[in-house]
Order: structure tokens, then C-alpha cells, then sequence
């Protein structure tokens, strides 16, 4: 087992997690022994099948549920003795359904209220408001009623009030789930960017091409506990892995691995990726 | 015979300022397999709600054309009596699922058409047993996981005995495997029943495979018709549309202009390893460890 870490120690870890478990009222175990340690800047795609576990751990990480047993530690502090709102300034949280955390009249008060909350100045908020705004590419709709937006740009609003608190990690579940090609392409290349800008992302999802193209790192969960911990290549050349957990890996690795025995790397992730293999020998002769 | 003719279909939602359809006219013959690929918006919800009926009855808006329904009219037809021709399966398995067992839930439909008792019961066992729920009819549907819940949806739709079968992204929200699981059973309708099946989809990974023809929605229009192989050929242009095109069609076009050739076309993983193996590795193609 891994020694707990001790608070404030002087290294990158932003998220420590120790011995997790986690039981729902009535008795089912969602979670049934979870360590993990996430550093600062990371950019993690947990994935796994529906009940595999993956939203019930990341609530655990932002006190939306309280730990039944283990230790979550958030930036040396244990999460269990923070209380929620001191939370939300560190961990921010964008659910699924972005319907289930809108509820103001317009773009911006909906954007004003976690700051307002948080209990900030109101020249801070002015500008935290600003930022978000500009970050989810929302100010031509600031005075609409976010309920009014497509699904898209609400997922959008709900993404710009969780950047508005300006926590250090980021958490989005499911967050291009009925986008098209176009705003999920959008969607994701913000998020790299307050990736860039060294914001930790935990990418909740189940679509592994998401995963091939953005995370640096893949943690796949399988009924309440973690079965593979690598990067994406790593995480995509074990099929039975991906199997067990109700994964598919993307058509093209599909295709990788069938001619494994002919030269081709079974890690490849991408279309261009598998023409280069393929071609390398012809263009060189 | 005709399952379902469209002629110069326009539609418009109450309240919306922009056709859903705009001069669609679509014939869609009977044991067909058709995928209507589009992003949100393009109108194939709309071509899903028309299939049954519930456009124009139901749902209001301004609509011009005709639509007619194993080769008769809507027109002067309800909704209930499509209904027993026409199932039709929703995004979110829970917004159609409402009775207490898994049982209850497929019989409820040939009950309201007074089945027989006996009948009613060789249909739910033949429909569970098509959609691989066979065992589970004192379950309640909730309890079951997404997948299931939505094969459990698509067998009360089928023990109405319909003609046709029209699903609205019915993997939506599931995981990879029990949208792999959704795509075998919608494979044997298909192969063993053969079925009408119209088919709403954004992506067509798993479709092409056995689709006999895609329809390509864009803003209302049908932009293009025919055999995957044709439809998915241009990847490109399918994601100017907002449509992620298949991985196996990238790989294919990808060598096509390497190769400055017109000829691959892969709709399965199994054939674009036989092809590529014989072809182009076969021939050198690639440096061996």
C-alpha cells in the first residue's frame, strides 16, 4: 500500500487520494478501493463503462459526497474537514446535464453567481465574470437566458461559472455529449487551453477518440476501482482492458491490431497515424 | 412496396423561424435499411417524428407536401392506428419506459391492440428473446443499465409486430459496449427479420457497416443518398457538415490520395485488413521489424 502523504509537503500533487470507498444509502458500493495522486497540470480522462464509478469519485473529490472510508486530500487539505464552498474554490465542477446548474435570468448572472457566493469583491468578480466570459467565447450572448441557448452553449455557460470561481481543477463530465463535431472541437480546445494555463482537467467520458486526441493521461475505472493508470497510447494497445471496462478503443486501433503481426504498432491512435505505418516502407524504397 | 415516401416535405416547428425540412422527398423501400446521418439540427429527428406520424399530427407547425406510409396518406390517419404499422425508439431509453416489469412493459402495446392473452405472451418472449433480454421479465426496468433499458425499449416497439422500426439515436446514452450490444441486435432485425429500419444517427462507424443506403442530412436538405460506400466516401465534406465521418473512410481516403488512386473503401475493420494486407502490405508497403 502507498504511505499517505503528509499535508503541505513540497511536491506537485495536487490530488492525493488513499483507500477510498464509497457507499451509497441503501447499500450499493460504487466505489470499492481507489488510490490515486494527480499532479498539478495534468490532464486526465477517466473513462469507463455507465456504473463504473467515475462520477461518484469525482463527487468525492469536491465534497459533493463525503468519503465512506479512505482519505481524499485536495492541496494538502483533507477534504472530509473542508467545507463545500472552500472546496468549489479549488475544485470546480461542470455536470453532465448543464440544465442541472442553470437557473439565472441571463449569461452573465449565471456566470456572477459563484464568484458573488464565494464572497469576493466586486471588482473581483467584475473580473473573474470577464475572463469566464471570454475564455467560453460567451460575451455576444451575456444578456440571454442561458435556458434559451443550444445545448452546446449552455454547456458552455455551465463550463464559464465553474472557470469564474477560478479553481485550480477542473472537472467536466461528459461535457461533449450531444455536440457535434464542430462544438465539441471548440469545447475541447478551451479546455486545452486552461490546460496550458497549468488548470489540472479531469475529462469524465466514455468516448476514447476524446481520449486519444487531448488527455496525457488515462485512468480507466471498472466497477468502483481503477484497472489501468497509463498515458492514452499505454491504454489503448491493452483491448482486453478496454473490454472489461465497456470500452470500445477507436476503429482505427481496431484496425492496428489486426495487423499487429504485420509490422504495424498496435498503439496508433490516429487515421494519419496508420497511413504513415503503412506507407513508411513504399516511400522509402 | 413503399415503406415510406416523402414528396416535397417542408416542416416548420411552431414558434421557429427556420424550416426543420425544406423540400426533402425521400422513398425509403420495405426490408430497407436506411441511416440518416446529420448533426443537431439537420432535420433527421424530424424525418424520425414524419416516419410515424407524430409530424404533422401531433407535433404542430406549418407543413406542406406529402407523406405517405406503406403507400397510403397520413392524412386522415391517426396517430394510433400508424402507430401499430410504425415503432419508434427515442434518445433516452427513460422517456419511454414507465411500467413496473420488464414484462408488463413489452406486453403494454399488444394489450391496447386486445391481443390474445396467449398471443400477447409469445410476443414478449419472442421480442425479449431478439433483443438478448430473454430472463429478465420480472425485472424492473430501472434497475436495468442503460443498454438494457434500451433493448427493452426497442422489444416493447417490436411486440406490436410493426412494419417499420424508426430509432432517434438510440446509443445516445449509452457506453461503447452497449452501444456495440444495440448495433448486433439492429444487425439481426436486419439479417433474420428483415425489418424496415430508418435510423437517425451523427456518427456512422457502426451503420456503414450494414446500412443499405445513408441518407446525408445538412440544414433540412438531403445533401446526398446511396450505398455507405459511396455516401461516407469524402470525409472531408461529411465534416463540413458537422459529422464525424467514420475512421475506417479517413484511412481509405488517406491512402486514396497517397496513393493517387480512387479505390479503397472500407466500411469493416475485417475488410480494410484484408485489403490493406493483400495490397499494400503484400507489397512492401511496410518496413518489418
Amino acid at each position: 500500500m502507498i504511505p499517505a502523504p503528509s499535508p503541505g509537503q513540497g511536491d506537485d500533487k495536487i490530488i492525493s487520494v488513499r483507500n477510498l470507498r464509497f457507499t451509497y444509502e441503501g447499500g450499493v458500493v460504487a466505489i470499492t478501493d481507489l488510490s490515486i495522486d494527480i499532479r498539478k497540470g495534468d490532464y486526465v480522462a477517466l473513462v469507463g463503462g455507465n456504473g463504473s464509478g467515475k462520477t461518484t469519485f469525482a463527487k468525492n473529490l469536491n465534497g459533493l459526497l463525503r468519503p465512506s472510508s479512505g482519505i481524499v486530500t485536495i492541496r494538502g487539505r483533507d477534504a472530509a474537514r473542508t467545507a463545500v464552498p472552500e472546496l468549489a474554490k479549488i475544485v470546480g465542477y461542470a455536470f453532465q446535464n448543464p440544465d442541472y446548474q442553470l437557473f439565472c435570468a441571463t449569461v452573465e448572472e449565471e456566470v456572477r453567481f459563484g464568484p458573488l457566493n464565494l464572497g469576493y469583491s466586486e471588482d473581483d468578480i467584475r473580473r473573474k465574470v470577464e475572463r469566464a466570459l471570454d475564455a467560453m467565447n460567451l460575451q455576444h450572448l451575456r444578456d440571454k437566458p442561458p435556458l434559451s441557448l443550444r445545448l452546446g452553449e449552455r454547456r458552455r455557460v455551465s463550463i464559464a461559472s465553474v472557470i469564474a470561481m477560478d479553481p485550480d481543477i477542473f472537472i467536466l463530465d461528459e461535457p461533449t455529449t450531444g455536440l457535434d463535431t464542430e462544438e465539441s472541437d471548440m469545447l475541447m480546445q478551451k479546455l486545452q487551453n486552461l490546460n496550458v494555463e497549468g488548470k489540472t482537467i479531469i475529462l469524465i467520458t466514455h468516448d476514447m477518440r476524446l481520449v486519444s486526441e487531448h488527455a496525457k493521461r488515462v485512468v480507466v475505472m471498472s466497477v468502483g476501482r481503477i484497472i489501468l493508470d497509463s498515458d492514452p497510447r499505454g491504454a489503448f494497445s491493452d483491448l482486453e482492458i478496454l473490454r472489461r471496462s465497456n470500452l470500445e478503443p477507436p476503429a482505427v486501433t481496431k484496425l492496428a491490431h489486426a495487423l499487429k503481426d504485420k509490422g504495424i504498432p498496435a498503439d496508433v491512435i490516429s487515421p494519419q497515424e496508420l497511413v504513415f505505418h503503412l506507407l513508411r516502407g513504399g516511400e522509402s524504397r | 412496396m413503399k415503406a415510406l415516401e416523402l414528396k416535397d416535405v417542408r416542416f416548420k416547428y411552431r414558434g421557429s423561424d427556420n424550416w426543420a425540412l425544406d423540400s426533402v422527398s425521400l422513398v425509403v423501400e420495405k426490408g430497407e435499411f436506411i441511416t440518416v446521418l446529420g448533426c443537431n439540427g439537420s432535420g433527421k429527428s424530424t424525418i424520425c417524428l414524419l416516419a410515424n406520424g407524430l409530424v404533422p399530427h401531433a407535433i404542430q407547425g406549418d407543413f406542406e407536401g406529402s407523406v405517405e406510409i406503406f403507400e397510403k396518406p397520413v392524412m386522415g390517419r391517426t396517430v394510433a392506428e400508424i402507430a401499430t404499422k410504425v415503432g419508434i425508439v427515442f434518445q433516452e431509453p427513460e422517456s419511454q419506459l414507465f411500467c413496473m416489469s420488464v414484462e408488463e412493459e413489452v406486453a403494454f402495446g399488444p394489450e391496447n391492440l386486445a391481443v390474445p392473452r396467449h398471443e400477447i405472451r409469445e410476443r414478449v418472449e419472442w421480442a425479449l428473446e431478439l433483443v438478448g433480454m430473454k430472463g429478465y421479465n420480472d425485472r424492473s426496468p430501472f434497475s436495468l443499465s442503460g443498454g438494457q433499458k434500451q433493448r427493452v425499449a426497442i422489444a416493447a416497439s417490436l411486440s406490436m409486430h410493426p412494419d417499420m422500426l424508426v430509432l432517434d439515436e438510440p446509443a445516445y446514452a449509452l457506453d461503447p459496449i452497449g452501444r456495440h450490444d444495440l448495433y448486433s441486435v439492429l444487425r439481426e432485425l436486419k439479417g433474420k427479420h428483415g425489418m424496415t429500419v430508418i435510423l437517425a444517427e451523427r456518427d456512422a462507424e457502426e451503420a456503414a457497416a450494414f446500412s443499405d443506403r445513408i441518407v446525408i442530412m445538412n440544414k433540412g436538405k438531403v445533401v446526398d443518398v446511396g450505398p455507405p460506400r459511396d455516401t461516407l466516401r469524402n470525409p472531408d465534406k461529411l465534416k463540413r457538415m458537422g459529422i464525424q465521418p467514420p475512421q475506417l473512410s479517413e484511412v481509405a481516403s488517406l491512402l486514396n490520395a497517397r496513393l493517387s488512386t480512387s479505390k479503397y473503401s472500407f466500411l469493416t475493420v475485417d475488410e480494410a485488413e484484408s485489403t490493406i494486407t493483400r495490397e499494400i502490405i503484400g507489397r512492401g508497403g511496410v518496413v518489418r521489424k
